[in-house]
């Protein structure tokens, strides 16, 4: 299966319509500009583009209107695409690569440590170690694959951090792990390269902008309180980003992808923020 | 007697304002639904953005209208010399005076080129409101890269706190201010770039309150 038809396949459990599921996995945000635009004018038919009109004239109006009516209107979702677009743009602007998230000790530890998915609970994945391996594809030296043992081999550390989420709730945990720049460059990452994909068991995939997969704080995480992460929190790998929300956060990660080619999210492609920093 | 109509730039400020805080607000209250801070949602006729997805579409979009816009207001504040004339000086036994005729409704709106004490405090409030609110917020957006920011707003979850009472006091002003533009109705005429001919009118009126436009 290529890279583009993984990423494009049907959510089955997703019930929203994704709102890009044709994106095509093209370069650069100057590509993402272009794309934009050829979607506005499939989108804006004669009668919508009418419509968009009356918006304008009757902006104040408009604001009187809730739910979900405005927001899915085409041309009022292109403005808002683009914002989002040009907000992806300012966040990257605003990134320090070497700004630390901060730390907390122990007893900050949020417990129990809140689960959260796009499904609930009962439907959490449980990898088995045995046969287990990490993929690796896209611009690397080296596509061999890793086991869970072969990962333990290399440098390990651990971070107290707050993880955020995008509804607005924070939770302090423990995360310990490879740091992800190192593994980048054990794999013999491009790290000229523009995003680094992530694709799950669970079938959720996101993917990142290369400055903060390089951040110090960017971790290949295995433990969770210095336990093996259970399955609840990702087993057998999360990628524990302190810089970024929790959507940018994946588990059960199965396959790590290099690529120039933008590659979306679960939650990206329905209309969440790409950047998702923090 | 000359128009208490405003420059052109505050009319032009107000109302970017107006438009900008109406879509703040209402999805803001939306994000705000998604992890209420003190457990009940709001009602979702308050809200805007359909999902939370949307409503942060909207939350980042307004943002830049509202903060350039707010600096920009601020700006031709202080460089026009109205920031000055208009809030100084700005003394307590005026303030105390003027909210004693408050309570009384004896407060005087006869000439509109003068803030009484109360309309500078409020007014200035407002602007202190409206820069809390743009901080806090960014340490919610941003806790990360704005490190001073967040020690200031007292770490991630009190941000959304001060994000949030800064809000529900702008809220509050808005209120107060809109119920005092239906006690003065000629106010609102003043911040429109039509009807001057009434407008001028009435601020000929010495007891203008008194005469609601026709």
């Amino acid at each position: 299966m290529s890279q583009s038809e993984f990423f494009n396949k049907d959510q089955t459990i997703n019930k929203v319509e994704p709102i890009h599921k044709d994106r095509p996995t093209q370069p650069s945000w100057r590509k993402d500009k272009s794309d934009i635009l050829r979607e506005a004018n499939e989108r804006l038919t004669p009668l919508t583009r009418r419509a968009f009109g009356k918006h304008l004239l009757g902006l104040g109006s408009l604001t009187l209107l809730t739910g979900c009516e405005l927001t899915d209107d085409a041309s009022v979702q292109v403005l808002l695409t683009a914002m989002s677009r040009l907000n992806d743009r300012a966040q990257a602007a605003l990134f320090s690569p070497t700004q630390l998230a901060p730390t907390y000790s122990k007893s900050q530890i949020k417990h129990p440590f809140p689960f959260n998915a796009y499904y609930g609970l009962d439907a959490v994945r449980h990898v088995s170690e045995q046969g287990f391996k990490l993929a690796v594809s896209g611009l690397v030296n080296d596509k061999r694959s890793w086991t869970l043992e072969q990962l333990k081999l290399l440098p390990q550390t651990s971070q107290i951090t707050r993880h955020i989420c995008v509804e607005g709730w924070s939770a302090i945990g423990e995360w310990g792990g490879v740091p992800f720049a190192t593994f980048l460059q054990r794999i013999g990452a491009d790290t000229t390269a523009h995003y680094v994909g992530f694709r799950c068991a669970d079938d959720y995939y996101t993917s990142i902008d290369m400055p903060t997969a390089l951040h110090p704080q960017t971790l290949l995480a295995l433990t969770f309180e210095e336990k093996t992460l259970p399955a609840m929190y990702g087993f057998p790998m999360k990628i524990r980003i302190p810089t970024k929300l929790g959507y940018k956060n994946p588990k059960h990660v199965v396959e790590i992808i290099v690529s120039n080619a933008y590659l979306g999210g679960y939650w990206e492609d329905q209309g969440y923020n790409w950047f998702g920093g923090s | 007697m000359k128009s208490s109509r405003h420059p052109p730039w505050i009319m032009i400020c107000h109302w970017i304002n107006a438009f900008s805080m109406l879509i703040m607000v209402g999805s803001g209250l939306k994000i705000y639904n998604a992890s209420p801070i003190f457990g009940a949602k709001l009602p979702a006729f308050l809200t805007l953005g359909g999902w939370l997805g949307g409503a942060i579409q909207w939350h980042f979009a307004a943002m830049w209208l509202f903060v350039v816009n707010a600096m920009l207001y601020l700006g031709f504040n202080v460089l026009t010399g109205r920031l000055r004339a208009r809030f100084m000086p700005l003394r307590f036994a005026e303030f105390t005076s003027d909210l004693f005729d408050l309570v009384r409704f004896r407060l005087s709106h006869a000439n509109l080129d003068v803030y009484n004490a109360l309309q500078k405090v409020a007014y200035l409030s407002v602007i202190v409101a409206a820069t809390v609110m743009i901080c806090s917020g960014l340490a919610v957006w941003k806790p990360v890269q704005f490190p001073v920011l967040r020690t200031i707003m007292g770490d991630f979850d009190n941000s959304r706190v001060v994000h949030f009472f800064a809000m529900l006091y702008l809220v509050l002003f808005t209120l107060a201010h809109l119920t005092m533009v239906v006690l003065v109705p000629r106010t609102l005429l003043n911040m429109l770039p039509i009807g001057f001919a009434q407008s001028a009118r009435l601020s000929e009126t010495k007891e203008g309150n008194q005469h609601e436009p026709k």
